[in-house]
């Protein structure tokens, strides 16, 4: 747990995030510092302690598989950045 | 004449409008007019559509006409302000961003079906920090709200339009979201009462996800009573969430009352530490001696690991919020910026759609979820979470709620701490550990700091469901005080 190794342009692209060269060297340093703040968590002592992912745990929650009325075709285009057809257009993503 | 109709509560309103001293229509004209005069420097809302609302005032004024009363719609013909982040069908949601573009919801929130069927009004859309992510509302992509006790003083955040929206007499409440203290820290930086319910309690259907283990929904308003009012029509089980828990809603008025004997208070040694305001701790210690005067027992419990709160929040929180905005992609809605390819089109869509703030948090969340990082920052963020989760629930075998300070000092100036991001998590001190335990907290004002004059928020948290006691404790002080009844020089 070492944030040396941190490398923001690794991480943007991971994230699908286009950073500026300037974004890139404020983000780097602030990261650095937040970073060795968090360091601190080595001291606790975590042995044989469960993670907590929801404060209020519930499990199988499930609900009939009943019809329900949903979006027209419309309704879910309404803030479509490109449409054509009734269809979101995407990118070609195969060649 | 109806003058000052904007000053009065929930519960006033609702009393005036079934004597029928007043319609809907006045109401709602009298908020409108007070955010023509005032809203010019508090800038606490980002749009609102007064035909609209005076529309919906109408509706409201034709049931009552026919027999329709605030017994069965508590809030009939009352405007309730709306942070951004929560949907309304056909008005616009953009959480404060840009990469929302004109985005207009297509549905309802569940809360907001919930306001709708008790009669609200649904009023105007209020500024916050992007996407939740923020403690002053700088990080909104629009402008920053304004403290209306001092415009020169950001009102907290990330719900500080809605804090500000109460406060300055524009709205009688709001709705907020509070993933580390988004509706306390601003409400006590404001002067009004905010409410973050137990996760679980209220659904998130329909509100933009910042921190899904984390996020509630919960009310501003002006005093106690009108927050159990609110949070009696906002809770309820929703099988749209499904993180929402099936179990009965009472009325949480009824909680209200009655003196504080035999109740036991915490006061939890760690919160009253390093980096207090001297004026702050002065205004809690005097609240705490109030509560005492009232017949509570105060009891001192400790909490080891609250001061690890801050560092496993923002491990967590960052994490989810990667995951979660990773849906902002430029392809079903926002604005696209085109790319030679898809990657190319994603990465210039949300490198030009996000601010700053939500950058370094995505890029932070990505990180520490990365390969080879997961298990020395998730996990063990999610353990440590376990701990302070432990620590709160010891604490509750001694006492009936915990009080502490909302936040170590009063508002700060607008520009103080946007160079330097940890010193703004650090201001998150007090109110970050009730989200990682998932209890529910609440903050009403407490004092004011004396030059400048600005207000002093204390902080009640309770056990999981424990809200009738928080709403309990905190009626009885504020009932003893007249804190409520200042107004801010607007």
């Amino acid at each position: 747990m070492s944030a040396g190794d941190f490398n923001i342009q690794y991480v943007a692209r991971l994230a699908r995030l286009s950073l500026t060269p300037e974004e890139e060297q404020t983000l780097a340093s602030q990261l650095g510092s937040i970073l060795g703040y968090i360091e601190k968590l080595r001291e606790v002592n975590v042995d044989g302690i469960e993670p907590t992912s929801h404060a209020v745990p519930l499990v199988n929650v499930t609900r009939p598989d009943e019809d329900r009325p949903s979006f027209s075709n419309e309704e879910a285009l309404l803030n479509a950045p490109a449409r054509a057809n009734g269809l979101f257009v995407a990118p070609k993503i195969v060649e | 004449m109806n003058r000052m109709l904007h000053t009065l509560t929930l519960a006033e309103c609702a009393q005036k409008l079934d004597a029928r001293e007043i319609s809907s229509r006045e109401l709602t004209q009298a908020c409108l007019d007070r955010i023509q005069k005032v809203d010019p420097v508090v800038k606490a809302f980002l749009r609102i559509d007064p035909a609209d609302a005076l529309a919906q005032a109408d509706a409201t004024d034709s049931l009552r006409a026919q027999g329709a009363t605030s017994a069965r719609q508590p809030l009939l013909g009352i405007p309730v302000g709306m942070k951004d982040v929560i949907a309304v069908k056909g008005h616009t949601l953009t959480c404060g961003s840009r990469i929302l573009g004109s985005f207009v919801s297509p549905y309802d929130a569940t809360v907001t079906e919930k306001l709708r069927s008790a009669g609200a009004v649904i009023f105007g859309r209020l500024n916050m920090d992007e996407f939740a992510m923020g403690s002053s509302t700088e990080n909104s992509a629009f402008f920053t709200t304004r403290n209306p006790w001092d415009p020169s003083r950001i009102p907290g955040g990330s719900s500080g339009g809605s804090a500000a929206a109460v406060a300055a007499d524009e709205a009688p409440a709001a709705l907020g979201s509070d993933t580390g203290g988004s509706i306390r820290q601003p409400a006590a930086l404001c002067g009004c009462v905010g409410l973050k319910p137990t996760y679980g309690l209220v659904s998130r259907f329909g509100l933009v996800a910042f921190a899904s283990s984390l996020d509630q929904i919960g009310p501003f308003t002006k005093d106690v009573r009108d927050s159990a009012r609110m949070l009696s029509v906002l809770s309820g089980h929703d099988r749209r969430d499904s993180t929402s828990l099936p179990r009965p809603v009472p009325d949480y008025e009824k909680a209200l009352g009655g003196g504080l004997k035999g109740m036991k208070l915490g006061l939890a040694r760690e919160f009253m530490v390093g980096g207090l305001d001297p004026e702050v701790k002065a205004a809690v210690d005097a609240a705490v001696r109030q509560l005492t005067a009232l017949g509570a027992e105060i009891v001192e419990v400790s909490l080891p690991h609250s001061e690890y709160a801050v560092a496993v929040y923002y491990i967590i929180a960052t994490a989810e919020a990667s995951a979660n905005l990773a849906r902002f992609d430029g392809i079903r809605y926002g604005a696209r910026v085109d790319g030679a390819d898809p990657i190319q089109l994603y990465e210039r869509t949300r490198g030009l759609g996000f601010g700053a703030e939500v950058k370094r948090r995505i890029i932070l969340g990505t990180y520490v979820l990365s390969s080879g990082y997961y298990d020395a920052y998730y996990l063990r963020a999610q353990k440590v979470r376990t701990l302070i989760r432990q620590d709160f629930l010891n604490a509750f075998e001694k006492v009936d709620a915990i009080v502490s300070p909302t936040t170590p000092t009063a508002a700060f100036k607008a520009g103080e701490k946007t160079s330097d991001p940890l010193q703004m998590y650090l201001s998150d001190v007090f109110t970050i550990s009730c989200n990682l335990a998932g209890i529910p907290g609440i903050s009403i004002p407490c004092g004011f700091t004396r030059s400048p004059h600005l207000p002093i928020g204390l902080q009640l948290l309770g056990k999981p469901f424990g809200e009738e006691t928080l709403l309990r404790v905190a009626h009885a002080y504020e009932q003893s005080t007249n804190w409520r009844r200042e107004r801010p020089p607007l």
